[in-house]
């Protein structure tokens, strides 16, 4: 249990380590809202991460997500621009994200494709989809968006959150107990575990494998929604690339590739990371931004590397 | 008729022909080949050479998929080859007018095309030597490399002034794009290596069944490791055709969906993701294929947006007809019907 438990615990002491480092090099950086700013700066990737945790859990994987992300945020300005209300807004870009995610998971098992193809079409057609709608950003100004994205939710000590970064706690908290508490959770990490043994012992492969990806996909326009508060735009070139730093904050926060082993609380902390990353950088003011992608490179290569040493001393105890 | 359609590159010439068609039937001066400025002029020659890059890129591609690999990191290596080859070539104006380039061409050239040989070897070591999935393996460069791209390049977009750098983007030789005998070269190099030698087997062999191979005594790491290497040599080749191109390194966007769009040519061109199939001749064609159906897009006055959609749609028909499940369901269908022509 506990080298289950290993590659979470280094997270966890990565970020403690980098937050660290911050508190002692920066003034002012061992603030609350300091570190409430990494949930709410990074609330949507949050919550397309979790779902993305899912399909790497059963060992798959999604590239659409950032493309359903921008197909969310334009589709949505587009429907409350001919005055749509915003709560069926949301209803409607949240059913056709699920029914987008489902789509690809019933062609990934039906037909036997390669998650890693389907999802890149995916991602073209999504991408594809929110240019046909508008090229051009398109301001949001309904008035309850509005409201929503400049609501801040007091936490005591002069600190604040959106209730874009609310929705992330709450989608990590609902993943937790759906990834531990439930038949559908255990199918999942057996279905990544051993596709052949989870058959065998009567899980419904095929229903599973379908609602990862549906969940994928609900998740990914959640995270548009997100989006949309948090730029009050709609724009097709939103959320270009939020795939990979997903599938980095999956991998960091220590589930494996290969599918089956993980924890959601991980993926949390592996989103941190990368927003700490970048509040380092923005702190210290004279690294730029690119930064922020080499060490996230280097991250990764460290955390796969782990993951490597993990699985093959496991294969030898066994 | 039976034998023709079942050849391999049946499909994807009969795709690039339709294309073609469509076109010439929408603008009657599509095929046409004019000699101008003592070379080729027309819009066949345009896609030819607009081709090029992708051509090269994913011949490189086919050869890691072939392997039972896949090399995600070819754009952000496009994007390093163009900035280290634009940075060493630069170009300032010196007393005399003249254009001088900051080190000779040949060595901005080779240091481009070693760096981007490195990046494909770094993934090659991650693949074979750590053990890591291909996607994951090559995820890290893919992530890192824009970021060593832009770091290069201090973020601006780096502008080359020395026209020698042009030529092979956008100069001709013997009335041809010299992109085109850039492609072509590396496709007749490659056919040849891997026809009159051994390798084409031992890479078939390998993506067939590494284990298989392994015991049969084919050096599988080794190959594997030269496999990722010239796949990101590939990618070092493109990135200096694409800068050469426009005379000009941009970081952030060079070499932008590559690795999307050479996976798209060599998937159309009928080699089969699953490793040990594959055919150079066919990624090819699949690359032309991508650039007429764009040129297409544009000449037909669609709005470039459709495009995505349109190479989702084409990427989406070609998986489920490579795929055996959704065949059976009309062979089945075929079968069980006795009156049924087989």
């Amino acid at each position: 249990m506990s080298r289950r438990l290993l590659p979470l615990s280094v997270t966890i002491l990565l970020f403690i380590g980098m937050a660290a480092f911050g508190a002692l090099r920066y003034d002012g950086f061992l603030s609350l809202q300091v570190f409430l700013n990494l949930l709410i700066d990074n609330a949507f990737l949050c919550v397309a991460a979790v779902g993305m945790t899912f399909v790497i859990l059963s060992g798959g994987i999604d590239l659409s997500v950032g493309a359903v992300m921008a197909f969310t945020t334009t589709l949505s300005a587009a429907l409350l621009g001919i005055g749509w209300n915003p709560y069926a807004t949301m209803a409607v870009v949240l059913a056709l994200g699920a029914a987008f995610g489902a789509a690809q998971g019933f062609l990934i098992q039906r037909f036997r494709l390669a998650p890693f193809i389907v999802t890149l079409a995916g991602m073209f057609m999504a991408r594809g989809c929110s240019y046909l709608i508008s090229t051009e950003s398109v301001p949001i100004s309904d008035p309850t968006y509005v409201a929503i994205a400049q609501a801040r939710i007091p936490v005591g000590f002069d600190a604040s959150l959106t209730l874009g970064a609310l929705v992330a706690i709450a989608t990590v908290l609902a993943a937790m107990r759906l990834a531990h508490a439930t038949a559908f959770g255990r199918a999942v990490y057996a279905l990544g575990g051993d596709e052949n043994s989870a058959r065998l012992m009567g899980l419904a492969v095929g229903r599973t494998r379908i609602a990862v990806y549906l969940l994928s996909g609900f998740t990914a326009a959640l995270a548009g929604i997100v989006m949309t508060f948090y730029m009050l735009s709609g724009y097709s070139l939103h959320a270009v690339g939020l795939e990979l730093d997903a599938i980095a904050a999956v991998v960091i926060g220590g589930t494996l590739l290969a599918g089956g082993v993980g924890y959601v609380a991980g993926t949390l902390f592996g989103v941190l990371i990368l927003g700490i990353i970048q509040t380092l950088i923005a702190f210290d003011g004279t690294l730029s931004s690119w930064w922020t992608k080499i060490v996230v490179g280097v991250l990764l290569l460290l955390f796969c590397l782990l993951q490597r040493l993990f699985e093959s001393r496991s294969r030898r105890t066994a | 008729m039976r034998r023709l359609s079942r050849h391999a590159l049946f499909w994807p010439l009969a795709t690039l022909a339709l294309l073609l068609v469509l076109n010439s039937c929408f603008n009657p001066a599509f095929l046409a080949l004019s000699w101008r400025d003592g070379h080729l002029y027309g819009h066949l020659i345009d896609i030819l050479k607009n081709a090029a890059p992708l051509m090269v890129v994913a011949l490189g591609m086919t050869l890691v998929i072939a392997v039972r690999g896949l090399d995600i990191s070819v754009g952000a290596v496009v994007a390093i080859a163009a900035a280290v080859a634009t940075l060493l070539t630069g170009g300032s104006f010196n007393a005399g007018g003249e254009v001088a380039s900051e080190h000779p061409l040949w060595l901005a050239l080779g240091a481009a095309l070693l760096v981007a040989a490195a990046c494909g070897l770094w993934n090659g070591v991650l693949v074979v030597k750590a053990g890591m999935q291909p996607i994951v393996a090559t995820l890290i460069l893919m992530v890192a490399g824009r970021g060593i791209a832009q770091l290069l390049t201090g973020g601006q977009i780096i502008t080359v002034y020395y026209p020698p750098f042009f030529a092979i983007g956008s100069g001709f030789l013997a009335g041809l794009p010299i992109a085109l005998w850039i492609a072509a070269g590396l496709w007749g190099v490659l056919h040849l290596a891997l026809s009159r030698s051994a390798l084409g087997l031992f890479i078939r062999a390998i993506g067939g069944n590494p284990e298989a191979a392994r015991v049969a005594g084919v050096r599988s790491a080794a190959i594997t490791l030269c496999v990722y290497t010239f796949c990101g040599l590939a990618a070092g080749v493109a990135g200096l055709i694409v800068s050469s191109n426009v005379k000009s390194a941009d970081a952030n966007n060079a070499g932008q969906l590559f690795e999307l769009d050479a996976i798209l040519a060599v998937t159309l061109g009928g080699t089969a993701l699953t490793g040990g199939r594959f055919t150079l001749a066919g990624t090819v064609v699949g690359a032309l294929i991508i650039q007429t159906l764009t040129s297409t897009i544009y000449s037909l006055g669609v709005p470039p947006e459709v495009n995505l959609v349109v190479k989702a749609a084409l990427v989406f028909a070609v998986m489920l007809l490579q795929s055996a499940e959704f065949r059976s369901l009309f062979t089945r269908r075929a079968a069980a019907d006795p009156g049924a022509p087989r």
